[in-house]
């Protein structure tokens, strides 16, 4: 049994079908790279697939110990969150709201999980300094913390990189590949198809018509990744 | 009399009014309502609701009035409670043009409420009434003992209900698709932001008028956003700016004979400029 089974997905905006017959599944470890043009319908894969957004065809079935809501998101940016006053502390624990159930407040085992997840994303120092006033790399990885505090088995990544330099970007990319080795399972809506490939394990390559789902040496061998231009491999 | 008097002993005098010590008292509890939901409201983008409920608010007392009740809150405020829910809504759906929409409402309401109060009111003085509704002139210095308690249960209800919600209220806030993600109802405590504003504002009409509502509400959560760097912060500080600003308001307007939602308005921009005064040179 995987953690996430989609059978048959039909993906959408208001009601006008963009892409159609999706079906894959993710295993416990995996780094699934979900790739496409603008518009096919990644980030409404990825809303579906936490919930957000209401499927349009399709079902997605949670297992192996994975239920629906226990998945790490790290979003996009939103233009509120640009001038928020809040205090990395406040952010990070945050994350861990899911696990206090009908409790109004955090306790002390919420709160020693954000300091675990903060020191391991390296911005324990940062705690008590203001999100508005970080470089992006570190909004980033105080989101990341926050993610991993809502979720120790799955993350799931929405254009992550957008906005970063490029040394910035590269250190990411390790960071996520640190946390895929130590057995987090990734799904990571992405636009840069290049590192898909170097560092994800399985592709997803949403199409209008047909879609390509298998692993990245698959992808690498398959028109799709030709048709971009990339070298075989 | 009043010459002759410090501006202490002046005080002292009038605290011995009962009108006077009720004043001050919804003065104090409305404003720190207003505070601590306003810096939700301009956070998440939503102070427009807060100012196109105060006309809806402006004509269902219209009505209420015309209808002549013995209370106005019996109307005014499920009416306000339901617009808010109705704002919120559409200014979520993507369809519709929120913005038109509430600005529809709005200006819909208000002008309703105008005619409403010039066919039929019985009072002699319809400019004079117009006046009190929109900028509060008076009416907070003629608050009743009922009037007094209503308003003291409802903000001790909005506090504590704040306090108990704040973790999530939070997270909401800051980003409503992670909270959704994780399994927040985050629909459910939009909803719950809109009917607390919308109580808020029926009883801040009693204060300011409905005119100025969107000041009380607004300025305090600013202030405060330019000086300190954490939700929880922000909050105390607003709270403490607001109430404040509503206090010096009341006194002042009392001393000098000045209209009271005006003059507590002006002490909020005066606040607002220090503040950003703070924050540059802090910064």
């Amino acid at each position: 049994m995987a953690y996430i089974q989609c059978e048959d997905l039909i993906l959408g905006y208001e009601g006008t079908p963009v892409a159609e017959h999706i079906s894959f599944s993710v295993a416990q470890g995996d780094y699934l790279c979900i790739v496409g043009e603008n518009g096919a319908g990644k980030s409404t894969l990825m809303k579906s697939l936490l919930g957000l957004t209401p499927l349009m065809g399709g079902r997605i079935v949670y297992g192996d110990g994975l239920e629906a809501h226990a998945i790490g998101y790290l979003p996009q940016q939103t233009f509120v969150q640009k001038d928020f006053p809040a205090s990395v502390w406040e952010i990070v624990l945050s994350g861990t709201l899911s696990q206090c159930g009908w409790r109004p407040f955090f306790q002390k085992a919420q709160k020693q999980l954000a300091e675990k997840n903060m020191r391991r994303m390296d911005i324990w120092e940062l705690r008590k300094e203001c999100y508005r006033n970080l470089s992006g790399g570190q909004q980033q990885r105080v989101l990341l913390a926050r993610a991993l505090c809502a979720s120790s088995k799955l993350l799931v990544l929405d254009e992550p990189v957008t906005g970063l330099d490029p040394r910035v970007t590269m250190e990411f990319y390790q960071l996520i590949q640190v946390l895929n080795q130590e057995g987090l399972t990734i799904i990571m809506v992405s636009h840069d198809i290049h590192a898909a490939v170097k560092y994800a394990s399985h592709i997803l390559h949403v199409e209008k018509e047909k879609s390509f789902i298998g692993t990245t040496q698959e992808y690498r061998k398959s028109d799709f990744w030709k048709e971009l231009g990339g070298e075989d491999a | 009399m009043k010459e002759s008097m410090g501006i202490v002993e002046t005080l002292q005098f009038y605290l011995t009014y009962p009108f006077v010590r009720y004043a001050l008292i919804v003065g104090t509890l409305i404003a720190l309502c207003a505070a601590l939901l306003g810096v939700t409201l301009v956070l998440k983008r939503f102070s427009y609701i807060g100012d196109g409920l105060s006309h809806v608010a402006f004509g269902a007392l219209a009505v209420a009035t015309l209808l002549d009740l013995g209370t106005t809150s019996v109307i005014v405020m499920p009416v306000t409670v339901l617009a808010a829910i109705l704002i919120l809504r559409t200014g979520q759906n993507p369809r519709i043009h929120g913005d038109a929409a509430i600005a529809m409402l709005s200006v819909g309401s208000l002008a309703v409420g105008y005619l409403v109060m010039n066919l039929f009111s019985t009072s002699a003085n319809i400019s004079g009434d117009v006046c009190s509704t929109l900028f509060g002139s008076t009416s907070i210095l003629t608050l009743t003992k009922a009037e007094v308690w209503l308003c003291v249960v409802m903000s001790v209800i909005v506090v504590v209900v704040f306090i108990f919600l704040y973790n999530r209220i939070f997270a909401v806030t800051f980003d409503e698709n992670f909270a959704r993600a994780t399994g927040l109802k985050a629909g459910l405590y939009n909803n719950f932001i809109a009917v607390i504003t919308a109580i808020i504002i029926v009883l801040a009409m009693n204060l300011v008028g409905s005119l100025l509502i969107s000041a009380l509400v607004i300025f305090p959560a600013l202030s405060a956003m330019r000086v300190i760097q954490n939700f929880k912060g922000v909050i105390i500080y607003a709270a403490i700016l607001s109430v404040c600003c509503a206090l010096a308001g009341i006194v002042l307007s009392i001393l000098f004979s000045t209209p009271v939602g005006a003059t507590i308005v002006v002490a909020n921009i005066v606040v607002f400029f220090i503040n950003c005064l703070i924050g540059k040179i802090v910064r």
